[in-house]
């Protein structure tokens, strides 16, 4: 068959609020989902380090087991039936965000390799014109971190970009998005 | 484990983040060349809507109001397809737009034109088992935007598809044929291919067109294809 050129993406504008907030989900861990319940929040800043309040995450991550609600995942493992995986969470005027889940379990990478827990993270704004993807990993994870085959391919300086920053004594991580700058968060061509 | 991933972006098919035209693109695209990925287990699952999140009425945006809405009423049908033309069935859909005179039900929009009680501007749909979607609503209007001087932006419908991975998300705008503010919108031209771009602009389709009720438009949207062997460790 003949391989047909993708629908491009546009920009999702300033009034994508009117169109999606019926499907947000700040709180992924709703039930009786297995697992660590974690909250993750942060910012959403520009160039110049201003919020931005117009931003929206969308966020998929596999369960405590790590494994997928989806049908490609055929791992043989145990699968949370009430996990499904999913957040949307806008920015609000401060460009923060903030989501509750739980602390997604190891997946495999390629070939044999194992990829540390981390969230995927695709991102949506006015003035962006097709999304973005990013990851969250976890900074109690140090050991996995460092034997995770996607973080590899980044240079050092820049990996903690990625890494969620757990404070002390509660189970609520810091990870800010910064576009540009010395901090530039990783986005991935994937 | 190795998986199947979906194909990469051919240039000038997808829009550049940094668009100067584009002026609010110029603060908010990365600085940096991203970090070419290969696609993991993490990337090509992603989550699955079905038909139980989806109202029987919610693909109607003329309904669910007291009276109807002002406008051109309009039928906007189309399939779903995959990069390799099959239909992608029971993916979910989004629609967001302005109402008749060009103004978003949001509280940030300031353009001064009326608000029409019987709108509200969203709607959602489930594919068939063909892939196949309808929307009934009214034909939106043109809108100013101050990207720059007389800036107007084509009348549009956005558009929001998940398809069966992570990667396969799209967020877009369906635009009509023939609209006079098509050469000059900078987000419709920041795709340089113009077959690509071509793509977002629907058809008039008079076999959609509903007797003495509504003109059909036809939208096909095609989601990123697959590849046909595993990605490479
Ligand atoms: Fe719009």
């Amino acid at each position: 068959m003949a391989k047909l050129t993708p629908t491009p993406s546009q920009t999702v504008g300033p009034f994508f609020a009117l169109g999606l907030t019926w499907l947000d989900t700040v709180d992924l861990a709703a039930g009786a989902a297995a697992g660590e319940r974690i909250v993750i929040t942060g910012r959403v800043l520009d160039a110049d380090g201003a919020p931005i309040p117009d931003a929206m995450l969308e966020v998929w991550q596999a369960d405590a087991h790590g494994r997928y609600a989806h049908a490609e995942d055929t791992q043989d493992k145990p699968k949370d039936k009430v996990f499904a995986g999913f957040g949307r969470i806008a920015t609000n005027k401060d460009g923060v965000f903030r989501f509750t889940t739980i602390k997604p379990g190891a997946v495999p990478g390629p070939g044999n390799s194992l990829q540390a827990p981390h969230i995927v993270v695709a991102l949506f704004m006015r003035g962006m014109l097709r999304h973005l993807y990013t990851r969250i990993y976890f900074s109690d994870e140090a050991g996995a971190n460092d034997a995770d085959p996607v973080l590899a391919l980044i240079e050092e300086a820049r990996r903690a970009t990625l890494v969620a920053t757990r404070a002390d004594g509660a189970a609520e991580y810091r990870w800010d998005i910064a576009m540009r700058g010395d901090a530039e968060t990783v986005f991935f061509d994937c | 484990m190795d998986v199947i991933g979906y194909r990469r972006i051919v240039p000038g098919t997808q829009p550049e983040y940094l668009h100067p035209a584009y002026a609010s693109s110029v603060k908010r695209a990365p600085g940096r060349k991203l970090v070419l990925l290969p696609q993991t287990l993490s990337e090509v699952t992603g989550p699955v809507f079905g038909h139980d999140r989806v109202g029987p009425d919610d693909n109607d945006l003329t309904k669910g109001h007291d009276g109807a809405p002002i406008g051109e009423r309009i039928i906007v049908t189309g399939r779903v397809l995959d990069g390799d033309g099959r239909p992608v069935p029971h993916t979910l859909v989004e629609l967001w737009q302005c109402n008749a005179t060009g103004r978003y039900r949001h509280d940030n929009d300031q353009h001064d034109a009326p608000l029409d009680p019987n709108f509200t501007g969203a709607g959602r749909a489930i594919t068939d088992a063909d892939g196949i979607y309808t929307f009934t609503t009214i034909k939106p209007g043109a809108y100013p935007w101050r990207n720059h001087h007389n800036a107007w932006r084509p009348q549009h419908l956005h558009f929001s598809l998940f398809g069966p991975s992570f990667m396969t998300r799209l967020v877009t705008q369906m635009y009509f044929p023939g609209d006079p503010l098509l050469p000059l919108d900078p987000i419709f031209n920041c795709v340089t291919d113009a077959r690509a771009r071509e793509r977002m602009i629907c058809s008039f389709d008079i076999d959609a067109t509903v007797p003495e009720f509504a003109l059909g438009y036809r939208f096909d949207i095609v989601l990123r294809g697959r590849d046909a062997t595993p990605m490479e460790a």
